[in-house]
């Protein structure tokens, strides 16, 4: 039986998890270091199996025969559903790990909740997931403190990467008429309730880096409605190149 | 197909596929096959981490190794609960992984592992992730010997 409002949900959440693995593709053999590249391309397949699960799922509540191949491929960017602080362009490693650190501890927080979902399914990539994202805010904020606390030059970046990526946190957090609902039937998580422990360890992290806290901005919003930035449509061009000149095309 | 599934022989064909990634050690000594379930006809696997791109290959080699030994009829499916630990690697794993160069599992990261090299404790944590994502690269300070350590998970 399909329930759009649940698949909605689903694509918000798969959405999320694709469109920052792709964008953390990108630094894929362009990183500083070999070790750092090989942690943002790990990170990557990280956030890939994830979409690929949720999107997968999206697609057999949705019951229209598409996979989660068919959703990443053959869908325009008015018809994802991800934040828009996933899609931000990478800018220098500080912003990156600016983006990372407020993302995983984000996603962190949700899949801990999410792992107590009514929907077994959904439940168990949750539980599973939860574990990797684990390592994924730990080497961001690792990062984050760092370039923080390191020298004047590597504090500007960091402190100029936070002061960009802070305006698109609001979302994240956001409880709308589709998720209230999904709330009271035990399958979605109440997003609001998650902020006092993500505000808490990320005024923590901060002033480990000698940071100042993250500034207050006018939110920016409208992914989840597929009101996106302009950064989506670029992303989204390179990924679904192949599939949408040859449709269907494997190997 | 007629006759009940031996769960036991599966068992001791699925031994023989190797991890695709660290081939010397077996799906089976990892702990990604779950179990055989009889009555309907399954291999039960589960995946290491979500993304771990040897989920096909390891799928794959399954399939080829049952069917050589004329089990082909058998279906393979992914179950994610409980998700896969660490602690599902056998202690024949563990051994393997040391014989092999890599640092089984022990402990949390922030303890040192033994170098499997030269059994020294003074070890250091180069990068949380490395070649694969179950892996971190730590490095000897005694042999100064570079080295894998299976991440505790």
């Amino acid at each position: 039986m399909s329930d759009q409002a649940y698949f909605d949900y689903l694509l918000r959440l798969g959405d999320d998890s694709l469109v920052l693995g792709q964008r953390l593709g990108e630094w894929c053999g362009h990183a500083p270091t070999l070790e750092i590249d090989l942690s943002l391309a790990n990170v990557a397949l990280d956030l890939i199996g994830q979409a690929t699960y949720l999107l997968g799922h999206a697609g057999t509540v949705e019951g229209a025969g598409r996979d989660a191949d068919r959703l990443a491929f053959h869908r325009d960017a008015l018809d994802f559903r991800n934040c828009l602080l996933v899609e931000q362009p990478n800018g220098d490693f500080a912003q990156t790990m600016a983006r990372q650190f407020l993302f995983s501890t984000y996603q962190r927080l949700l899949f801990q909740e999410l792992a107590g979902s009514t929907d077994a399914d959904l439940a168990a990539i949750a539980a599973k997931a939860v574990k990797e994202v684990a390592y994924h805010a730990d080497l961001a904020a690792g990062w984050v403190v760092r370039l923080g606390d390191g020298t004047p030059e590597s504090h500007r970046r960091m402190a100029g990467g936070m002061e960009w990526m802070a305006r698109f946190v609001d979302e994240l957090f956001v409880m709308d008429a589709l998720e209230t609902g999904l709330h009271a039937r035990g399958l979605a998580v109440d997003r609001a309730g998650l902020r006092p422990a993500f505000d808490a360890t990320v005024a923590a992290t901060l002033a480990e880096a000698t940071l100042p806290p993250l500034p207050a901005h006018r939110p920016v919003t409208g992914g989840r409605k597929g009101h996106h930035t302009e950064h989506l449509g670029h992303l989204l061009a390179p990924m679904q190149h192949l599939q949408r000149t040859y449709p269907n095309a494997v190997w | 197909m007629t006759g009940t599934i031996d769960a036991q022989a599966v068992m001791d064909v699925l031994a023989t596929v190797p991890d695709p990634e660290i081939p010397a050690v077996s799906i089976v000594d990892l702990g990604i096959v779950r179990g055989v379930d009889a009555a309907r006809g399954a291999v039960r696997i589960t995946p290491t981490y979500t993304g771990c791109p040897a989920t096909l290959a390891i799928e794959q080699a399954i399939r080829h190794t049952l069917a050589a030994h004329g089990m082909g009829h058998l279906s393979v499916e992914t179950v994610l609960s409980p998700p896969w630990t660490t602690d599902w690697i056998s202690a024949e794993g563990h051994e393997k992984l040391r014989a092999y160069g890599i640092a089984p599992p022990s402990g949390p990261a922030s303890l040192p592992a033994g170098c499997p090299r030269c059994g020294s404790m003074r070890t250091v944590e180069v990068s949380r992730f490395g070649s694969t994502p179950c892996k971190a690269l730590w490095r000897c300070q005694d042999c100064l010997e570079p080295f894998d350590r299976f991440k505790c998970h």
